[in-house]
C-alpha cells in the first residue's frame, strides 16, 4: 500500500476514535511523551493499561458472582479503572467508571452488573480500536515511512 | 402525675414562646406590635384628655378652697369686729346702769334727774358709738301709779302715745338721751318686746337683747338692749325673786344694727366683693334677719357662717357671708389643661408618626435585606456559573483544541491550513479568556487565598521576562528588569500570584508596544529623597564627556531613549536610587540592622512601556473588567480586557494598591506596591538552599566594563552582573573604554584590567570608530596575554549580517541576546570564559518546554502511585523533561524509599490509595523528617520543621482540583498539586516553586 495512504488512514482513523469520544486529549499528550528515547511508550503504556484492566474486570465479575458483595472493594477497583482509563484518555471506559462507582457506593447490584457489562463491552471496543491502530502505525514503520503526529 | 402533665405542659409552652422569639429575631418591638400602633394612639389621646380633665378639676378644686379660706377669714374678722364693738357699748350700758343705781336711788334725794342724764349721756356718747341712745325707766307698780304720775306731772303713756291702760307694772322713761327723747313717759311694758326684754333682764340681772324690729324713728333693723337696775345690793347668788323685788328700774339702749354693721363694714377692705348678712337666730326654725337683704343676689353655693355672741345667752346671733359674684371660671386652669391636653396630642401624634416612619424603614430595610441577600446569592451563583460553566467549557475546547491540532498535522491547501491556524488561534484565545473568567471569578467569590511562602523576587522576573523575549526580541522591543539592592533577596509571600501580575502587566506593555521598550523596575516603596551629592557623580566616570555625547543625540534618558509617560522612571530619578544604593552599600551592615527591624517590606514594582499608551477617556476604566480602551483595542491587540481587573484584585489582595500613567501615543507606565513578609535570617540561610537560584559563584570579584551610552540600560546591565558578584565600571562609549584600558584603568577607578567588555550593540554601531577602537582594544590585550578581557556584545535583535560584523569587529566571544537575565549572562560569561563546559546560548534555550527541561533536568523524582498505568504515564512525562524518575506502587513502598538519607529532589505523590492514601504517607514522611531534622539540629536552638534541612517538595496528584481537597494537601503537609492528567504548563507552575532553572549547562 501506498505510504502516504496508509498514513492518512492512520490519521483518519485516529481522528475518528476522537470524534466517537473513545479517546480524549489524554491520549494526545501520552503520545506528545513519546520520543525517540521512548519509541515504544504509548504501546507500552497500553498494554499495561489492557493488562491492568483485564485483571481489574475480572475480578469485578468475581465479585459480582458472590453471595456477600464487597462493594467497597469494588469501589476501589472501579476507582483504579478509571484512573487508568483517564491516563490513556480512554474517555468512554472513564466516563462509565464514574456511573459505575455511583452503582458502588448506591450498592446497586443490578446497576453495577449493567455497568460492568457496559464497562467490558467499551473495554473490548477501545482495545480493538487501538490494537487495530498500533497495528497501521506498525504498518507504516515498516514501509519505512514516520508516523504522522 | 398531675405535677408531672403541669410540669410538660409549661415546658411545651416556653419552648412555643421560645419559637416565637426565634421567628421574630429581627423584628423591633415596634414591627411586632404594628397592627397596635392606631390603637395605641387612640388610647394615649384618652388617657390624654382624661389627665387633663382630672388637672383641670384639681386647679379648679384648689381655687374654690382657698376662696373659701379667703371668704371664711374674711367673716370670721368681721364678726369678731362686730362683736368686739358690741361688747363694748354694752360695757358701756352696764356702766351706765350702775351709775343710775348708785345716784338715782342710793343718794336721796336723787342727784340725777332728767337734765343731768341728758348732758352725761350725750357727753358719753362717744363711748357707744353703736348705740343711738339710752334712756332709763322706772318700775313702776300699779299703786304707785298715781303717785308717780303726780310727781313727774304726766302720765304714763303706751307706745301709741296713748295713756297706758291699768296694768300691774309699768315701767315708764324717766330719763333719757336727747337723741331718744320722744320715749320719755312711754311705758317700756307696753311693746311687746320690751316686756319680755324687761322681764327677762330683771330676772337674771344680765344685758338681755330683744329680737331685730324697726326702730322708732330711724325705722332702721335694730335691737333694744336692757339692763336692770337694782335698788338694793343684793345678796350673792340672789334667787330670781329677789332680783324682781329688788328691781328699781331698767336701762335700755336700742342698737341700729344696720348702721354699725354698715360702719363696720365700711372700714374694712373687700367690702365689695362679700355680701355679708346677720341674723338672730334664738329660734332655729324661723331666722330673724338683723342686717342685710333676704333675697341678695350672690353666690350661693358658697357661703361662712361665724357664730357672733353679743353677751346674752338667751339670744344667739350668726353672720353669714358670700361672695357677691359667682366663682368666676377659672381660665389659668382652664388653659392649662387644654394645652397640657393638646401638647399630649403632639407628642402622641409625633410618636405615631415616628413609629409609623420606624415601621416603614424596617419594611424597607428587610426589603433591602432580602433584596441584598438575592443579589449576593445571584453574584455567586453567577460566579460559581461562571466556573462551572468555564471548567465545563474547557474540557470540549480542549477536544476541539487538539482537534485542530491533529488538522493542522494532515495535509491541508494554504487556505485550509489558514482557516485551521485561525480556528486554533481563536480557540488559544478563548481558553485563555475562560482561565482568566474563572480566576475572576475564584477571586470575586473570595475563594482565592494567598499563600505565604519564601521566594525569590529576582528570579520570578527573570523568569517572567524570559517568557515574554521571544515576542520582544521578535517586535525589536527592548525588556529589562531592575531590581534595587535594597529589596531584600528573599521575601514571604505569594510567588504565583505575584508571578501573574507581573506577567500580565509585561504581556499588556508587550502587546501594545511596537517600539522602545518594557523596563520592570522593583524597589522600596519608602523611596528615599534623591540624593545629591558627589556619590552620583562617581558612579558615572567621565560625567561631562557623557554630557556632550548624549546632547548631540537629545534623546530622552530612558532606557531604550523613547520617550516614557512617566518620567519618575527616567534616570534622572533611577540614577539617585543607584547612587544611594553606592552610599548605602558603604554602610550595608548599618542598613541590614535596620531593614531586620520591621517585619515586612513593601515593594514598589512599576512596569513602564512605550506602547501606544492608554487613550484618555479610557484612563478610568481601566481596571474595570471587560473594559477595554476601545471596541477596536480588541480587534487589533486581542485580549480579553480581564487581565488587569484580576490584577488589581490581586494586588488589592495583596495589601498593595496599583496606579498608571499613561500618555497616547507615547506610553504607560503601571506602578503598583506590595506588601511581603521579610525572611527571619535563620530561615534565610535555610530556605536559600532549596529555593533560591543557583546563581556561580564563580565570577565573584571579576571586572566588567559595560559600555552603553543609555545610563537605564547600563544600570540594568550592571544590576545583572552585580548579582554575580561581578564588579562593574561604566564607559560611555568604546573609546572611552579603549582609553581607560589603554591608560591601565586609571580613569575607570580601577586599578587593574577589566576581565570583561559588554558593549551595547547601539554604542558599537553608533561610534564611527567602533572597529577601530576594538582594535586598539585587542592590541592592548595582546599586550597583556593572560588579563585579554572578553569582548561580549549585548543586543536586543541582531541580523545575521550585523552578527558577521561583529565578528569580524572583534566580538568573536559571544552575544548576549537580551532580555538579561542573571542565569542566562552566568551561562554565557561561563561560556567565554571557559569556566563551564561549553554550550551555544541559541534561542531555543529559552522556549517554555525546555525551561521545563530545565526545570526538572537531573533531579531524582519519586512517583507514587497504585495504579499502574497512571505511575507509567507520570515516570514518562517526567523522563521527558530529562527527570531521573522511580516509582513506588504504594504509600508503603514510598515511605521505605523515603528512610532518611535519600538522594529524591521530589515526590509525586496520589492521593487515592489503598492501605495508606497519600495524606497519610505524607504526614509519616513529614514525621520522619521533622525527627531527623530535630535530630540534627539538636544543639541549636532553630530548628523549626518547616526550615529545617530535610524538607522533600511532594506534591499531590489529584484528578479533581476541588479547592477542598488543596486545602487538606496543604494541611497534611504537601507542597502543592498537580492536577492528574500533566499538562505542561501546569506542572511546570507547581515545579517552578521548587526548583530554579539550571542555567549552567549540566545535561
Amino acid at each position: 500500500m501506498d505510504l502516504v495512504q496508509l498514513q492518512r488512514q492512520l490519521v483518519d482513523y485516529r481522528t475518528s476514535l476522537y470524534h466517537e469520544g473513545f479517546l480524549d486529549e489524554q491520549f494526545t499528550q501520552l503520545q506528545s511523551l513519546q520520543d525517540e528515547n521512548n519509541p515504544d511508550f504509548v504501546v507500552e503504556v497500553v498494554s499495561l493499561f489492557f493488562e491492568d484492566s483485564e485483571r481489574l474486570l475480572n475480578e469485578l465479575s468475581k465479585a459480582l458472582e458472590q453471595q456477600v458483595i464487597d462493594f467497597k472493594r469494588m469501589d476501589a477497583q472501579v476507582h483504579q479503572l478509571k484512573g487508568s482509563s483517564s491516563s490513556i484518555g480512554a474517555h468512554r471506559v472513564q466516563k462509565l467508571c464514574i456511573v459505575f462507582r455511583n452503582y458502588c457506593e448506591a450498592q446497586n447490584v443490578e446497576g453495577c452488573l449493567k455497568c460492568l457489562q457496559q464497562v467490558k463491552h467499551e473495554y473490548g471496543i477501545i482495545k480493538t480500536k487501538l490494537e487495530s491502530m498500533f497495528q497501521l502505525e506498525q504498518q507504516i514503520l515498516n514501509a519505512g515511512g514516520s508516523i504522522p503526529v | 402525675m398531675g405535677l408531672k402533665l403541669q410540669q410538660s405542659y409549661h415546658h411545651s409552652v416556653t419552648l412555643k414562646v421560645n419559637e416565637q422569639m426565634g421567628t421574630k429575631r429581627g423584628y423591633t418591638f415596634i414591627q411586632a406590635n404594628r397592627a397596635w400602633l392606631p390603637k395605641f394612639l387612640l388610647l394615649w389621646v384618652m388617657v390624654m384628655a382624661f389627665l387633663s380633665t382630672w388637672i383641670y378639676k384639681k386647679m379648679d378644686a384648689d381655687n374654690k378652697v382657698r376662696r373659701k379660706e379667703v371668704l371664711s377669714s374674711m367673716c370670721d374678722q368681721r364678726a369678731r369686729m362686730l362683736q368686739d364693738q358690741f361688747s363694748v357699748s354694752v360695757n358701756h350700758v352696764h356702766a351706765l346702769a350702775i351709775l343710775v343705781s348708785t345716784f338715782h336711788y342710793y343718794k336721796d334725794p336723787s342727784a340725777i334727774d332728767q337734765e343731768t342724764f341728758a348732758e352725761y349721756t350725750a357727753r358719753t356718747a362717744f363711748e357707744r358709738p353703736l348705740l343711738s341712745g339710752v334712756a332709763y325707766a322706772e318700775r313702776v307698780v300699779h299703786s304707785e301709779r298715781e303717785k308717780f304720775e303726780r310727781q313727774h306731772g304726766w302720765t304714763i303713756k303706751t307706745m301709741k302715745r296713748e295713756p297706758s291702760p291699768i296694768r300691774d307694772e309699768y315701767a315708764p322713761v324717766i330719763f333719757s338721751q336727747e337723741t331718744v327723747s320722744y320715749i320719755e313717759s312711754l311705758d317700756m311694758m307696753s311693746g311687746e318686746e320690751d316686756r319680755e326684754n324687761i322681764l327677762r333682764a330683771r330676772a337674771t340681772g344680765k344685758a338681755v337683747l330683744t329680737s331685730p324690729f324697726r326702730l322708732l324713728g330711724s325705722h332702721h333693723l335694730g335691737v333694744v338692749l336692757t339692763f336692770p337696775v337694782y335698788k338694793s345690793k343684793l345678796p350673792p347668788s340672789p334667787t330670781e325673786q329677789e332680783r324682781i323685788e329688788a328691781t328699781a328700774g331698767y336701762l335700755g339702749g336700742a342698737f341700729d344694727v344696720e348702721s354699725l354693721v354698715e360702719n363696720l363694714l365700711g372700714q374694712l377692705a373687700g367690702n365689695q366683693a362679700i355680701l355679708v348678712n346677720v341674723y338672730d337666730i334664738t329660734n332655729s326654725s324661723d331666722h330673724l334677719i338683723m342686717y342685710g337683704h333676704q333675697n341678695q343676689d350672690g353666690d350661693l353655693a358658697l357661703l361662712h357662717e361665724s357664730k357672733l355672741d353679743f353677751g346674752d345667752p338667751f339670744r344667739k346671733h350668726q353672720m353669714i357671708c358670700r361672695y357677691h359674684q359667682k366663682a368666676p371660671t377659672s381660665w389659668t386652669a382652664l388653659t392649662t389643661a387644654f394645652l397640657f391636653f393638646v401638647i399630649c396630642l403632639l407628642v402622641g401624634y409625633i410618636l405615631y408618626g415616628a413609629a409609623i416612619h420606624i415601621v416603614k424603614v424596617e419594611d424597607d430595610f428587610h426589603e433591602m435585606e432580602e433584596l441584598k441577600v438575592r443579589a449576593e446569592a445571584a453574584d455567586v451563583a453567577k460566579s460559581q456559573f461562571l466556573a462551572t460553566v468555564s471548567h465545563e467549557i474547557r474540557t470540549p475546547m480542549n477536544g476541539i483544541l487538539g482537534m485542530l491540532a491533529l488538522l493542522l498535522d494532515t495535509d491541508l491547501s494554504s487556505t485550509q491550513r489558514d482557516y485551521a491556524q485561525t480556528a486554533q488561534v481563536c480557540g488559544k484565545a478563548l481558553i485563555t479568556l475562560i482561565n482568566e473568567v474563572l480566576d475572576r471569578a475564584k477571586i470575586e467569590a473570595g475563594k482565592l487565598e494567598l499563600e505565604t511562602v519564601p521566594f525569590d523576587l529576582r528570579s520570578i522576573l527573570d523568569d517572567v521576562l524570559s517568557l515574554f523575549s521571544e515576542k520582544s526580541r521578535n517586535k525589536g522591543v527592548e525588556l529589562a528588569v531592575f531590581v534595587s539592592d535594597k529589596v531584600p533577596e528573599m521575601v514571604m509571600g505569594d510567588p504565583g500570584r505575584f508571578r501573574q501580575i507581573i506577567t500580565n502587566l509585561v504581556g499588556n506593555s508587550v502587546k501594545f508596544t511596537e517600539r522602545g521598550h518594557i523596563f520592570v523596575k522593583v524597589h522600596l516603596a519608602e523611596n528615599p529623597k534623591p540624593m545629591e551629592g558627589p556619590k552620583a557623580e562617581t558612579c558615572l566616570n567621565g560625567g561631562s564627556d557623557e554630557d556632550a555625547l548624549v546632547s548631540g543625540a537629545r534623546q530622552f534618558k530612558t532606557l531604550s531613549g523613547y520617550e516614557a509617560a512617566d518620567e519618575r522612571n527616567s534616570w534622572d530619578s533611577l540614577k539617585h536610587l543607584v547612587a544611594d544604593e553606592e552610599l548605602r552599600y558603604d554602610a550595608s551592615v548599618k542598613m541590614k540592622a535596620a531593614d531586620e527591624a520591621s517585619q515586612s517590606v513593601t515593594l514598589m514594582v512599576s512596569v513602564e512601556d512605550t506602547g501606544i499608551g492608554i487613550p484618555l477617556i479610557a484612563q478610568d476604566r481601566v481596571f474595570m473588567p471587560f473594559m477595554q480602551a476601545d471596541s477596536s483595542t480588541s480587534r487589533n491587540y486581542g485580549g480579553t480586557g480581564i487581565g488587569l481587573s484580576i490584577t488589581k484584585c490581586l494586588v488589592e489582595l495583596m495589601g498593595g494598591h496599583i496606579s498608571f500613567i499613561s500618555r497616547p501615543q507615547v506610553g504607560s507606565t503601571f506602578s503598583f506596591t506590595t506588601v511581603f513578609g521579610r525572611c527571619k535570617r535563620a530561615s534565610f540561610s535555610d530556605t536559600k538552599k532549596p529555593n533560591a537560584e543557583d546563581l556561580p559563584s564563580g565570577f565573584r570579584g571579576l571586572k566588567a566594563v559595560v559600555v552603553d551610552g543609555k545610563p537605564v540600560r547600563a544600570a540594568v546591565t550592571r544590576y545583572h552582573l552585580k548579582r554575580l558578584g561581578m564588579l562593574v565600571e561604566f564607559a560611555n562609549s568604546v573609546k572611552i573604554a579603549a582609553s581607560a584600558c589603554g591608560k591601565n584603568g586609571s580613569s575607570c577607578g580601577s586599578k587593574t584590567q577589566p576581565d570583561i567588555v559588554l558593549v551595547e550593540k547601539d554604542s558599537w554601531l553608533s561610534g564611527e570608530d567602533g572597529g577601530l577602537s576594538l582594535r586598539t582594544l585587542d592590541r592592548q590585550q595582546n599586550g597583556h596575554v593572560l588579563k585579554s578581557p572578553k569582548m561580549i556584545l549585548l543586543a536586543t535583535n541582531i541580523t545575521n549580517a550585523e552578527l558577521e560584523k561583529a565578528k569580524a569587529a572583534g566580538f568573536a566571544d559571544t552575544t548576549i541576546m537580551k532580555p538579561l537575565r542573571a542565569s542566562m549572562v552566568a551561562a554565557c560569561l561561563q561560556q567565554v570564559l571557559g569556566t563551564g563546559k561549553k554550550r551555544q546560548p541559541g534561542r531555543g534555550m529559552l522556549n517554555g518546554s525546555s525551561v521545563l527541561g530545565s526545570l526538572l533536568c537531573g533531579k531524582k523524582i519519586l512517583v507514587v502511585d497504585d495504579n499502574m498505568v497512571n505511575r507509567r504515564v507520570a515516570a514518562g512525562a517526567l523522563k521527558k523533561f530529562g527527570a531521573a524518575v522511580e516509582c513506588a506502587e504504594s504509600g508503603k513502598a514510598a515511605l521505605k524509599l523515603l528512610q532518611l538519607p535519600h538522594s529524591f529532589d521530589a515526590c509525586f505523590m496520589d492521593i487515592q490509595m489503598p492501605e495508606m492514601d497519600g495524606f497519610e504517607a505524607t504526614r509519616r514522611i513529614r514525621m520522619m523528617e521533622s525527627q531527623a531534622n530535630e535530630q540534627m539540629n539538636g544543639g541549636t536552638e532553630e530548628g523549626s520543621i518547616r526550615t529545617g534541612e530535610w524538607h522533600i517538595p511532594i506534591l499531590a496528584m489529584t484528578a479533581d482540583v476541588i479547592h477542598a481537597t488543596y486545602d487538606e494537601c496543604l494541611k497534611c503537609g504537601m507542597d502543592g498539586y498537580v492536577s492528574k492528567p500533566f499538562e505542561e504548563e501546569n506542572l511546570y507552575l507547581a515545579v517552578a516553586k521548587f526548583f530554579k532553572t539550571k542555567p549552567i549547562s549540566d545535561s
